[in-house]
């Protein structure tokens, strides 16, 4: 046990700084993720049938291949055409593209949850339709999207590991790093497996303030 | 003294595939005017209504705010902020307060500023009667009230007329009579209103006119006391000795 803690001690500065970028790379990714989504689902609900089948097809190609595949693309793929991209700035780009599709379709059902009783009565007052888009259907369409984004959040941290593999340093790759030089396999993966874990649970309750927080009066659920 | 004309509807068609809803609808309103269209489910007095301020758009004819075509103008939404329109599930914005949902359209389409709107959504909920319940949700409001908040939203926007489509049809029994004395005070203020409605006693007592409609079309139209007692058409007789046996003598 002696051991472990002083194992703990000794790869925990470098681990933090992995930590720094995975966190980095989540946020930044889902923030982005979120702008995209936001943009393909309001496209996909409200654009022509021209513009709602294009970004049919673009999430479906993003969410039906391996997030790994498109990262190798990017990474690998790209450079013989003159795009040499480092590997931070590839992660960044796959996990926003891959979690704005994803986020978009929550996004859309959502969008479509808000009464067309209420777009319509936005019209009545004089509200043009991206108006009735922008003050009344978003607000209520991001208040519940909260729970599947929390879920998305977490799978995207967890996710950001993949980075590894086309070296970025977040926390995975640090890991990876001491483990080869201690040989402590077992109790570095175990470590950084606890780190994330409280990461996790850190963000499921910040998110559930959040969710708390913006809910709208007379909606609360029934214990 | 002729007063001057608000609303002139000419010649209104609109089908959904092969149903033709309207077959020709021509009326008009006169500032001041309330008038109540009446008729079976389905004849299309609701998609009428939705004609108007454009919801549904129709495939012929023309309605006239005023001067202006609204089926030909291209400032859809500055004519809508004319025509208040109060909806059967009242439509209110979940997210808001009764006073924000009257503020919204204050300040995002006329762009008051946020203090005089807030003044004119209290003046308005308290020509409602619900001043107290200017911070409730839609939630937490009977449906009496939400539909009395629905009315201060579209009185907020101070119209030029105001269009009810089954305004009562989704209330208790209990909670229509608040939503009609509202209407009623607001047609002896003046208000042009055209109402579709079910509610016969309050048609009687508050309409200038009496418009009833069948398979997309005008049967007849006439003061309530002549089309109520003296009906002229064999098919408003039938409709209304279908009412009198519903609900008794004299409408519900």
């Amino acid at each position: 046990m002696a051991d472990f803690f002083q194992l703990f001690m000794d790869s925990f500065p470098a681990l933090m700084d992995g930590l720094g970028v995975t966190i980095m790379l989540t946020v930044i990714s889902i923030i982005l993720g979120t702008v995209l989504g936001i943009f393909l689902s309001l496209g996909k609900v409200y654009g022509s049938k021209i513009v709602s089948g294009v970004i049919t097809v673009f999430i479906e190609l993003i969410r039906g291949t391996p997030l790994l595949a498109q990262l190798f693309i990017l990474y690998f793929g790209l450079p013989p055409y003159g795009i040499r991209l480092p590997a931070l700035a590839v992660a960044l780009i796959g996990f926003t593209i891959n979690s704005g599709c994803y986020q978009a379709e929550y996004l859309r059902g959502s969008i479509q949850s808000v009464s067309s009783g209420q777009i319509r009565a936005a019209l009545s007052i004089g509200m043009t339709k991206w108006q009735g888009i922008r003050y009344i259907v978003l607000p209520q369409a991001l208040r519940r999207v909260i729970p599947s984004w929390t879920n998305e959040f977490i799978y995207l941290l967890k996710y950001t590991s993949l980075a590894y593999i086309i070296g970025a340093p977040e926390m995975m790759t640090q890991a990876k790093f001491i483990a080869s030089r201690n040989y402590e396999f077992f109790k570095v993966y175990l470590i950084v497996a606890l780190i994330y874990l409280v990461i996790v649970l850190f963000f499921t309750q910040l998110f559930k303030w959040l969710e708390n927080k913006v809910k709208i009066p007379g909606f609360e659920y029934i214990r | 003294m002729s007063k001057k004309e608000i609303l002139r509807i000419v010649d209104l068609h609109k089908s959904f595939g092969d149903n033709e809803v309207l077959k020709g609808i021509s009326l008009s309103l006169k500032q001041g005017e309330t008038k109540v269209v009446i008729g079976t489910s389905g004849t299309g007095k609701s998609t009428m209504l939705n004609n108007i301020n454009m919801l549904i758009p129709p495939d012929k004819g023309h309605i006239y705010l005023e001067d202006v075509d609204v089926t030909t103008t291209h400032d859809i939404s500055r004519i809508r902020q004319q025509i208040g329109f109060v909806f059967q599930d009242f439509g209110l914005f979940d997210h808001l307060t009764a006073k924000g949902n009257i503020m919204i359209g204050l300040t995002k389409v006329k762009k008051m500023k946020k203090s005089e709107a807030e003044e004119l959504a209290m003046f308005e909920l308290e020509r409602v009667g619900l001043q107290d319940f200017a911070d409730s949700y839609p939630a937490q409001l009977s449906g009496g009230q939400k539909q009395r908040v629905g009315i201060a939203r579209a009185l907020a926007m101070q119209p030029k007329l105001i269009l009810f489509d089954e305004p009562t049809s989704a209330l208790d029994p209990e909670l229509i009579g608040e939503v009609l004395t509202v209407m009623r005070d607001l047609a002896r203020e003046g208000m042009t209103m055209l109402i579709v409605t079910h509610e016969m006693g309050f048609a009687k007592s508050v309409s200038d006119e009496i418009i009833f409609m069948e398979n997309g079309k005008i049967v007849e139209q006439g003061p309530p006391e002549q089309l109520f007692n003296n009906p002229r058409e064999e098919r408003t007789k039938e409709f209304l000795f279908k009412l009198n046996e519903l609900y008794g003598e004299g409408g519900a």
